[in-house]
């Protein structure tokens, strides 16, 4: 591979892009937040005509089309990893210093998994099936943080 | 300009359109925009099932979002259809119609559901709108969205007192066709005694802009559902056909494409080329009605001489004399245009739904009070884009 391309005197412009964002939750998904902060309890909603129950809720079934807002369901605290990763590298994004376990969980009563750390137990411990339940955060965020981690059911 | 005939014949079957606001709270990205959807699916009278292909856009940047297109498909109903996301900036909806035209005319898909929208409120519009600018050249030495160069162009053309006024008289028609419009974000009522005091009191903004020229920012969105003349036939008893379109892009100030400064804009060119090719010889008289994305009462003002290919002050007269009101010659935007709802990715496609509407005779409360039978809609994006489109009631041309 070429290796000794002329660089003098080439100039590299830095900048920065700024982009604050906000984002409207909107009715479902701030049912659940707020749910999940004063009550502690997993909200989805229950598709009627597949009879599939989502979390995180949505406001529609996006296979038939139906409006399930309406439709909540109260989750069980508890579920199962369908999958996970150790993340082994640090960076400003991540929720954890590493080494830690992002997981795939799917609360009991639910037909889909949600994305939440996994603490408690090795990364090369875990397997999928392994259950799990909710800890819950000591300080609210309003957000999907208000579970602090899952951890395995003693 | 290389152009073939159309394979076969394209009508717009079903149109949705939210509320255009300021703020959506209530909904977040895909409830909002599966409220268009759902109302173009319901007007159509068919079933997502009838859909084959699902197009969808916005402006890239303006949320801080990546890849919307995959995670709405909580409510654009895209599950399991061939989906893909376009994004041309301004004219993101007229080139999703564009697209949406030629995918059903090409004969890959019987059906296309194209849905343009915009959650301006979330994100910080000027953010990214100036990272379109070159970084080398552009990105230190230019002001956003905002421009007056219609003005400076308006004001040196006719004088300062003819041109600030035409300016006004053309924000005054616009105010009072968003007042029709349930749809409209912004509709104040303005009045014509209060022309003198909005020319010289509104807060300025750059130039001889001030913020009562100037678009808003707002939320929403807008779907369109296009089938081939076969399946239009069946599905609606009215569908408005697409007769052509053609987009021309040159940018002036941005970046260094095409930038020697131009003896034509690419509206006048664009519209040339396309009544041209159309036999259409005195666009002013063929249409009944032209929906133009005009972000701001100068440019709106200054692109109707490019876009009817008027010479001279004969634009400044469609204005002055009111004919391009509602109840004018050649009504413009009687939906209020985009100085009064300007949900960007929808914008330039919400300006094809009311040109569509328009013909089919059930705008609404600004339905024109006469048959509209031609329609001209435009697109405008970048510092120089156009997208220009022509709706038929029949298949008779
Ligand atoms: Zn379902």
């Amino acid at each position: 591979m070429r290796k000794d391309f002329d660089v003098s005197d080439c100039y590299v412009q830095e900048g920065k892009l700024a982009l604050p964002y906000s984002y409207f939750a909107g009715r479902v998904g701030s049912t659940f937040i707020t749910t999940l902060r004063d009550q502690r309890r997993i909200l989805g909603v229950r598709c009627n005509t597949c009879g599939k129950v989502f979390v995180p809720p949505r406001q529609t079934c996006e296979r038939c089309m139906e409006d399930i807002r309406n439709n909540w369901v109260t989750l069980s605290n508890t579920g199962e990893v369908v999958n996970y990763t150790v993340v082994n590298y640090d960076d400003r994004h991540l929720p954890r210093k590493a080494p830690f376990i992002l997981a795939l969980i799917r609360p009991d009563g639910a037909d889909t998994p949600m994305v939440h750390i996994l603490e408690g137990i090795e990364g090369d411990k875990v397997q999928p099936g392994l259950k799990v339940k909710a800890v819950f955060s000591e300080k609210t965020t309003h957000t999907i943080l208000d579970i602090d981690h899952f951890e395995p059911v003693a | 300009m290389g152009h073939k005939k159309k394979n076969r014949n394209v009508g717009i079957v079903g149109i949705g359109e939210t509320k255009f606001s300021s703020h959506r709270e209530d909904v977040n990205q895909p409830e909002m925009v599966h409220e268009a959807v759902r109302q173009a699916i319901d007007d159509a009278g068919i079933g997502l099932e009838d859909i084959d292909c699902v197009i969808h856009g916005n402006m890239e940047l303006f949320e801080m979002i990546h890849q919307p297109d995959l995670w709405h498909t909580l409510g654009t109903g895209a599950y399991g259809k061939d989906a893909f996301r376009l994004t041309t900036g301004g004219t993101t909806g007229a080139t999703l119609c564009c697209a949406a035209d030629n995918l059903v005319a090409s004969g890959m898909y019987d059906t296309v559901l194209a849905i343009g929208f915009e959650k301006l409120q979330e994100g910080h519009t000027t953010g990214g709108i100036t990272n379109m600018a070159d970084p080398l050249w552009a990105r230190k030495l230019q002001s956003g969205a905002l421009t007056d160069q219609a003005a400076v162009k308006l004001i040196f053309e006719f004088g300062e007192e003819r041109a600030k006024r035409a300016a006004m008289t053309y924000r005054i028609i616009m105010d009072k066709h968003a007042c029709l419009n349930p749809n409209s974000h912004r509709a104040f009522g303005l009045d014509w005694d209060q022309m003198d005091d909005l020319m010289k009191n509104s807060p300025p903004l750059i130039g001889n802009l001030r913020l009562i020229h100037m678009c808003s920012q707002s939320d929403g969105a807008c779907a369109i559902i296009f089938a081939s003349e076969e399946k239009a036939k069946q599905i609606s008893s009215k569908p408005v056909w697409v007769r052509d379109h053609i987009t021309v892009h040159r940018e002036e100030t941005l970046d260094l494409c095409n930038n020697y400064y131009p003896n034509q804009t690419t509206h006048r060119f664009a519209a040339r080329e396309l009544y041209k090719r159309n036999g259409i010889d005195d666009p002013l008289s063929y249409f009944d009605v032209f929906e133009m994305y005009d972000p701001s009462a100068w440019w709106g003002v200054d692109w109707l001489r490019e876009f009817f290919l008027l010479e001279g002050d004969a634009h400044l007269k469609l204005v002055e004399n009111r004919e391009i009101m509602i109840t004018g010659k050649m009504p413009v935007n009687p939906s209020g245009g985009v100085i009064a709802a300007n949900p960007i990715g929808a914008t330039a496609m919400v300006r094809v739904a009311e040109a569509a509407k328009q013909i089919r005779g059930d705008a609404g409360p600004h339905q024109i009070p006469r048959p509209v039978n031609h329609a001209l809609a435009s697109g405008f994006g970048g510092t120089m884009w156009t997208v220009l489109t022509i709706l038929e009631k029949e298949l008779n041309w």
